[in-house]
């Protein structure tokens, strides 16, 4: 927590972490899918799903998939620029489970594929990235971020290590979670440096990578 | 925060000193431009109080609007019954946290539904004690030195803590920003947070219909009154006993007994009243 998150962001209100928050999480989802989805099934959990409308949640949310920033003043008609740019969304009321009362899930479809989001947003802005598929992450996005997709073997971390290395990028946080022993799994690394695009190409290129994704903080 | 008084004690810094030194060693920038990063801050700030005092708007409810032009013309009338200073915070705290209620512009202070505590208290000082903008960033500073301490220890968010989160560590940080501006020590900063902080202790976050309107928007008035009223109690030197990290221990542990109702899921308090529900129904 740093002297501009607690004077900041900049942003359309009412709510950093019901307005503000929902922008960002809608832009990490977005993000993570690679595309502007054109289906967004949104369950909302606890005080977002019973304050959501008062506070422009939903618009927040769409608002984000669509790609606009915190301060962007369109955030106020998201919805009406959403259907006029082909995204069908639908809110509903969902319990969660056990997590934060600031908790929506994000059901995206895109054109080359599904993905699915928990997120929640614990106040003040800031947001974490709890699930992304089946896969418990924890991703606050304050940092460049990578994601990455590959089969649970020997040696797939320690390629994807050694190009970060050799780009002279370090990483400041790591997590790497599997389906199960042996089967798809995905590693996400915050790192200090942004992420050059030769870089995301050249991770794609390893032979066991199944897919990368490289965020920019948000 | 003894972490940071120390420091301050240590490097002969002012409050806001510490937190610039802290900001400028996180982002590997010169002090030049951290300083300026928060003027812009406060430049958006500005903004919002002037389409809050002048503007013609309402939130998309209807509920609020206007609330500080009303303030400012009671103001401009000489008629304010609270003093040359507290009637200019008032009205700056109410107009800007009426531009977040209509999906205005603001700067989260630090969130949203508490934004204009600071705004009130700031200008309010600046027009009656001709404050330099220099002066109002390190205010900035030395409010966003509690609110890293607040965040930390605690939390900012009224669904977890009630509206002691938001508008009560609002109205912390605008008290030490008070004093900082008046050249108070460290130490009388931290104090005057404290006593707004026990002044606020367990309000509860009772949103009516969920929105961010009532009662959020006059609690920014009261909250700016309040916050220069901790700071004229810690720069007389009045003793403060309970050190705010303390203060904000209480904070948490009296936030987590409150009942669902009383955190910012507009079930009860003040949006369980009968006026309230009609409101919105």
């Amino acid at each position: 927590m740093d002297a501009f998150q607690i004077i900041g962001p900049v942003m359309i209100g009412p709510s950093s972490s019901h307005t503000a928050g929902a922008v960002r999480i809608g832009r990490l989802a977005r993000a993570i899918l690679g595309e502007i989805p054109c289906r967004a099934e949104i369950l909302l959990h606890g005080s977002y799903a019973r304050a959501y409308r008062g506070h422009g949640t939903d618009r927040a949310l769409v608002a984000g998939l669509l790609g606009f920033n915190v301060d962007d003043e369109r955030v106020r008609e998201a919805l009406e620029l959403a259907l006029r740019q082909g995204l069908e969304v639908t809110f509903s009321e969902a319990n969660l489970g056990d997590v934060h009362p600031n908790s929506v899930q994000l059901n995206l479809k895109g054109r080359e594929r599904d993905v699915h989001v928990l997120a929640s947003s614990p106040g003040g802005g800031q947001v974490v990235i709890k699930k992304i598929d089946d896969f418990p992450v924890e991703m606050s996005c304050e940092l460049p971020t990578l994601i990455a997709t590959y089969p649970d073997r020997p040696g797939v971390i320690a390629a994807v290590t050694a190009l970060l290395a050799g780009a002279g990028v370090n990483i400041a946080g790591m997590r790497v979670s599997r389906r199960a022993a042996g089967r798809q799994a995905l590693m996400v690394m915050e790192t200090d440096q942004p992420v050059p695009a030769g870089l995301v190409a050249a991770l794609r290129s390893l032979p066991a990578i199944e897919r990368v994704i490289a965020i920019d903080p948000v | 925060m003894a972490g940071l008084l120390e420091l301050a004690g240590k490097e002969n810094l002012s409050l806001a000193g510490v937190v610039i030194r802290y900001q400028e060693e996180l982002e590997g920038k010169p002090r030049e431009e951290v300083r300026g990063i928060m003027a812009g801050r406060l430049r958006v700030m500005r903004e919002a109080a002037q389409e809050g005092l002048t503007g013609d708007f309402r939130s998309p409810s209807g509920l609020v609007g206007g609330g500080g032009k009303f303030l400012e013309k009671w103001r401009r009338a000489g008629r304010s019954l609270s003093g040359t200073i507290t009637a200019r915070a008032i009205a700056i705290a109410m107009a800007v946290a009426e531009v977040n209620a209509a999906m205005g512009r603001v700067v989260a202070a630090p969130t949203a539904g508490s934004c204009g505590i600071l705004p009130g208290v700031l200008f309010a000082l600046e027009a009656e004690k001709g404050l330099a903008e220099d002066q109002l960033v390190d205010g900035l500073f030395a409010a966003a030195g509690i609110g890293i301490v607040a965040a930390r220890q605690a939390s900012l968010s009224g669904a977890a803590l009630g509206c002691q989160a938001e508008c009560g560590v609002a109205t912390a940080m605008a008290a030490a920003a008070a004093v900082e501006m008046a050249g108070g020590k460290p130490e009388q900063a931290a104090a005057a947070a404290g006593v707004a902080l026990q002044g606020l202790m367990g309000l509860v976050c009772d949103p009516v219909g969920g929105l961010v309107e009532i009662p959020c928007v006059m609690r920014n008035a009261t909250g700016a009154a309040h916050a220069l009223t901790a700071a004229d109690i810690a720069l007389a030197g009045v003793r403060c006993y309970i050190p705010f990290d303390e203060v904000i221990a209480a904070m948490v542990e009296v936030g987590r007994a409150l009942p669902a109702s009383l955190r910012e899921t507009g079930t009860g308090g003040i949006a369980a009243c009968p006026t309230a529900r009609r409101l919105v129904e």
